[in-house]
């Protein structure tokens, strides 16, 4: 199983001392937070994309560039990337090059975007979300598996003739993932292909979680891709930690009450209790994350979200210490042995990673 | 001998509430009819005031509590709906907009809706058609003809010359409710939402 974290890249006043990093700050922090991942032991660094403030990663090819040629074994992954509104050919083009900059270590996190005028700053419709998803995506699965590709759809340019250069890593396409939180399709769509499937998780009640994810492994075994059980799932949550479970709440208590996607609504406790945001000790972290699995089965990928609610990198850098030292290592452990054998323990890796990894 | 679904939805704040007696009021007389058609009634009861907070939380965080997601799932699922607001500043009060802005749109549809409002005067009748009304068709209700106001002077007035009194407006309302829930259809479907096979997305763009 593969344990990471993800960033939304949002740009957020620190409560607790009213300071606002800038966006050079917010970005260089990013890919401090990145090579911390790495250096704990954790697999996957993941970035979102946005095209409005108070977000900074409207780039995240630049950025996983940047941060490959800084690590060795982190894979660099997506947490979305619009498949609405970027050009699929673009998308291709990116990405396979980042893959062989990455020397492999690239998968990537298809999703629509929530928010509603990025859809017109890029030309497109809103109420075309899913269509769009569901056709850029048909695009960039073609690009990266035909040479030479003839394609005519409803939403861009017919291409005859084109090849997108450079042609994938060793010819093995980045694996893919589909996120989404609240549409079947989706879940439809990752099953058609036999990709993997994450369900954010981070806001909703994991009833719906739940939901999503045995629509999408009965999807996956529906379409011949293996048992549901064999189907791809990755997950998001969001922890804050300390030795003493008191102490952390005390400590997250004013970035919670105040943060743009938490504050001003239901309490701490109340947010927790309908969600997966834990806030205590590492073993408070590690029983919740184990109980993951009750509901959507084992599963690949555990992402967290740490670097959120405005908390300064020094916080965010000894958070990743915890997980590396005290969660990550145990949840390893305990994961693999409730794994039944068949279920496999990762998505597919790239082969240039599998040899790095033998050798 | 079928069982049926009725709820009513109260956005009375106050305890008790005219507000809530009209609901109790026009469940009563719709019940009586039901059962004179042989339709066993169960009734159950929304009470916004109690959901007010958990519905702010929902604007906030996204999602609904358990109990939010009760009362809605009660709702969805019902087969007559009684929903009852008193007026607000010149319209139906914000709590009860806001319960109906956390339905999907499309879950009512079909559903047959028996509307009423109360306020401190009979001058807010209209209230009924120009803002009810609207709202329930936008959801694609089936709203029943009569729709019941009380002021406060009805509860303790009868008809005059040119109109019936509170009693006999409830009656009738109730009557016409209960056909028009005897008649409906009962809809398909449990809410689990629709699969469309992905072959089928595909064609719908003519992709291969």
């Amino acid at each position: 199983m593969q344990f990471g974290i993800f960033t939304v890249g949002d740009v957020t006043t620190d409560p607790t001392t009213g300071r606002t990093p800038t966006e050079h700050e917010r970005i260089k922090n990013t890919v401090a937070i990145a090579l911390k991942a790495e250096e704990v032991g954790l697999d996957v660094f993941a970035t979102g994309e946005h095209h409005n403030p108070p977000f900074v990663p409207s780039s995240p090819t630049t950025l996983l560039g940047h941060i490959a040629a800084r690590t060795e074994h982190l894979i660099l992954s997506t947490s979305t990337t619009l498949i609405t509104t970027n050009d699929p050919v673009k998308i291709a083009e990116d990405y396979a090059t980042l893959q062989h900059l990455a020397d492999g270590r690239v998968d990537l996190m298809m999703g629509r975007g929530n928010t509603g005028p990025v859809y017109p700053w890029f030309g497109q419709d809103i109420r075309q979300g899913i269509p769009l998803a569901i056709e850029n995506y048909a695009l960039l699965h073609k690009l990266w598996r035909e040479d030479v590709v003839d394609w005519e759809g409803k939403f861009r340019s017919a291409l005859q003739g084109f090849t997108s250069t450079p042609r994938p890593l060793d010819g093995v396409p980045p694996f893919v993932w589909h996120g989404s939180i609240r549409s079947p399709e989706i879940a439809e769509q990752a099953a058609y292909y036999g990709d993997g499937f994450f369900a954010n998780h981070i806001f909703w009640p994991k009833q719906h979680t739940e939901k999503m994810v045995r629509l999408y492994r009965q999807r996956y075994a529906h379409y011949g891709h293996g048992t549901e059980e064999q189907a791809i799932v990755g997950l998001g949550g969001q922890v804050f930690m300390r030795k003493n479970s008191q102490d952390a709440v005390r400590e997250f208590r004013p970035y919670f009450d105040n943060a743009p996607v938490y504050g001003h609504g239901p309490s701490l406790e109340d947010f927790s209790s309908q969600t997966p945001l834990t806030v205590g000790s590492p073993q408070e972290v590690i029983e919740r994350t184990l109980s993951f699995r009750e509901y959507v089965g084992d599963y690949q990928r555990q992402l967290f979200l740490v670097d959120h609610a405005g908390l300064p990198l020094k916080t965010v850098l000894e958070q990743l210490d915890i997980l590396g030292e005290e969660v990550v290592p145990v949840l390893r452990k305990e994961f693999a042995n409730l794994r039944p054998a068949g279920v496999p323990a990762t998505a597919p890796l790239h082969p240039a990673v599998l040899a790095s990894k033998e050798v | 001998m079928q069982t049926l679904k009725l709820v009513a939805v109260s956005a009375g704040l106050s305890s008790p509430s005219s507000t809530r007696l009209l609901a109790d009021r026009l469940t009563q007389a719709t019940r009586y009819r039901l059962a004179e058609q042989e339709y066993a009634v169960d009734v159950e009861v929304v009470e916004l005031r109690d959901l007010a907070v958990d519905i702010a939380h929902h604007f906030v965080t996204g999602f609904p509590s358990e109990a939010l997601q009760g009362a809605i799932d009660k709702v969805t699922g019902a087969d007559g709906v009684i929903a009852v607001t008193p007026v607000f500043t010149a319209s139906y009060s914000g709590l009860f907009k806001s319960f109906f802005d956390l339905v999907d749109p499309a879950a009512l549809t079909g559903t047959p809706v028996l509307l009423g409002a109360t306020g401190g005067t009979a001058r807010h009748s209209l209230v009924l058609d120009h803002a009810l009304r609207p709202l329930f068709a936008y959801l694609r209700a089936r709203i029943s003809s009569t729709a019941v106001y009380a002021a406060s002077e009805d509860w303790g007035s009868g008809g005059d010359e040119y109109t019936e009194g509170l009693p006999a407006r409830i009656t009738r309302a109730g009557q016409e409710f209960a056909e028009l829930i005897a008649a409906a259809e009962r809809r398909a479907g449990d809410g689990e939402e629709e699969l469309v096979p992905f072959e089928k997305q595909l064609a719908d763009l003519r992709l291969d």
